[in-house]
Formats: structure tokens, sequence, C-alpha cells
């Protein structure tokens, strides 16, 4: 059990996570987590603004079983199996975090900051998180797949456009992070 | 015979064939929470090339699937209903790549989510996450509108 409250090693869950992936491929499907927001968007009626969204969504309804199961999944991990030691970064990291007046994890997986209650009734807070949202929802249905469907899913059957979107946010989260980040907190 | 019987009554019911991802959603989601690949922390120290942590986690998934994929492809395996797994391949194209590739990476640094851990979070009760949610539900939305305007 302790086992399980600790933060997890890279070996494990990179392997688990390329066996969901496979899994899903046993399955008959491909792993993507991106076409749920373009689901979405079609069971709320977007289909009549354009065509993008005109699809038989409910063929899809075996990819918002995943989010359910993940949402689950986050649930019970959180819920049962947190740890005081877990999110140990490097302490350069917490350093940096601190002269940008962002409050150190301490077992936490994201600040209070943006993500405590408080949040809810800072305008600033609010604002950040929708336009990240909008970053990520844009970007990922323009380069036609995320985190899961490039970087896992595309690289590792070696699709070249992949590879070029990876690199993509590689370079956007670069850009963020370095030069983006400190003038906003 | 009956054991044939309950085998087909898992695949074929209707509520019962969606079980199968369910679960894997579920373990998707406990992995996730617990390498900490859902932490706004982790994706920040990720672009700050603080920790190897998460380029691990993501080239040991990508090793584990590329030798999988191998394996499939060389010994032609077959989907649960026994049909050749077919992987399509992703469309040709740059323009597309790189720059919808730049505004995802923005937005992943900033809130430190991408799709999967959006959903992931809100299960955990990290609930400000909802903000992030509604403005990719919007960007995909906006997407889908400007797709024709758009260099791909």
């Amino acid at each position: 059990m302790e086992q399980l409250s600790a933060t997890w090693p890279w070996y494990v869950s990179g392997f688990l996570i390329g066996l969901v992936m496979l899994c899903l491929n046993y399955f008959g499907k491909v792993f993507g987590m991106s076409s749920n927001l373009r689901t979405l968007c079609s069971i709320a009626g977007a289909d009549k603004f354009s065509d993008f969204f005109k699809f038989n969504w409910k063929d899809q309804i075996w990819n918002l079983m995943v989010v359910l199961g993940a949402m689950l999944g986050g649930y019970v991990a959180v819920h049962f199996l947190h740890d005081a030691s877990n999110v140990a970064l490097n302490p350069d990291t917490v350093a940096q975090l601190q002269s940008l007046h962002i409050d150190a994890p301490a077992g936490k997986l994201a600040p209070d900051l943006l993500f405590g209650t408080a949040a809810f009734e800072s305008p600033k807070m609010i604002a950040l998180l929708l336009i990240g949202g909008l970053l990520i929802g844009f970007g990922s249905r323009y380069a036609g797949g995320c985190t899961s469907g490039h970087a896992i899913s595309g690289l590792s059957n070696l699709q070249l456009p992949s590879l070029k979107a990876v690199v993509g946010f590689f370079v956007g989260g670069m850009i963020m992070a370095h030069f983006i980040l400190p003038l906003l907190f | 015979m009956r054991q044939h019987k309950f085998i087909n009554f898992f695949h074929n019911t209707k509520h019962m064939k969606y079980l199968k991802y369910i679960v894997v959603g579920f373990i998707f989601g406990i992995v996730l929470t617990k390498s900490e690949a859902v932490s706004w922390y982790r994706i920040y120290e990720m672009f700050h090339f603080q920790s190897f942590h998460m380029y691990g986690i993501i080239g040991v998934a990508v090793v584990t699937g590329l030798l999988g994929i191998q394996l499939i492809k060389r010994l032609h395996i077959k989907d649960v209903s026994g049909n050749p797994i077919v992987i399509a391949d992703k469309e040709p194209g740059s323009a597309r790549y790189w720059i919808g590739g730049l505004f995802f990476g923005l937005g992943w640094a900033l809130v430190g989510a991408c799709p999967g851990p959006i959903f992931i979070l809100l299960g955990a009760g990290i609930f400000p996450v909802i903000f992030i949610l509604i403005g990719a539900l919007l960007g995909t939305f906006l997407y889908g509108v400007l797709k024709d305007k758009l260099p791909h």
C-alpha cells in the first residue's frame, strides 16, 4: 500500500501508459484524449455552426467511457492513494516558484494560487485558466491531437507529423514557462 | 455452451461492451495521477529541465508503444473482434502541426494540464479545472469555425 501511495517511478508509469495505448489498439481503437473535446462540442450542438462537428458522435462513446474511467481513477488516486511525500520537486524548482509567489507542493498536485478554492474569487486566475484551456483546445484540434494522440500514439507509430507537433508542443511550452509565466505571477 | 453464452453477454450487451473502456480509463487515471503527470508542478519542472521524471514517463511510454505496435504489425495480431489492427497514418502536412503544436504547448505550460489530465483532475475534485475545460471546449469550437481559413 505504501508503494502505491508514493510517487510512482517513471519507468513503471511510462510502461503502463504504453500498455493503455496498446489495450485500446487491441480493442480496435486509437488512444487520443483531445477528440473527446470535439465530441462534447458536437453533443452540445456545435454541428449547427460548423461541419467539423457533423459526425456521428455515438461512435465516440467508447472514448467518453475512457474519460469517465479516468475521472474515477483520478478520484481514487487522490482520495485513497495520497501521501504527503508526493510531488517531491527539484529544490531549485521550489525556490524558483517561491520567487514567483507560487506556493510549494507539500504533497499537493497543483498550486493553490491557481487551483485552490480562492481561485474562484480571483478574476485573474479564472482568466488564466480560461486562456490556457482555449490554447489547449484550439491547439490540439489544429494540430490534430495532444500529448496522447501525438506524443504517445503518433511517435510510437513513427509518424513524422506527430514529431513536428511534439516539437511544437515543446517550443510553445518553453516560451510559456521561461518568458511568459514570470510576467504573469 | 454456458461459458460461450456468458462471453457473448460480456461482448454484445450494450452496456457491458463499454465496461472495458471504463476499466482502461480507470487505470489511465490512476497512473497519470500517481506518476504526477497531471501535476502543474511537474509540467513546470519539465519545461525548466529540472527533472528527468516527465521525460522518463513519455520516453518509456513511447518505447513500450513502439515495441507493441511492431509486434502487432509483424505478427498480424487481430483485435478483440477478429479484425486486423490498423492504425491510420496522420495526415501529411506541416503548418498545422507546427502552429497547432505551438498553441497547445503555450496552454499546456500555462495551466499544467493537457486534455487527459483536465478530466482526471476534475474527477480528483480540483474544481477550478472546470475553467480549463470550458476554455478547451471554446478553443475546440473556435477551431471548428475557423478551420477553412487556417493554413494546414
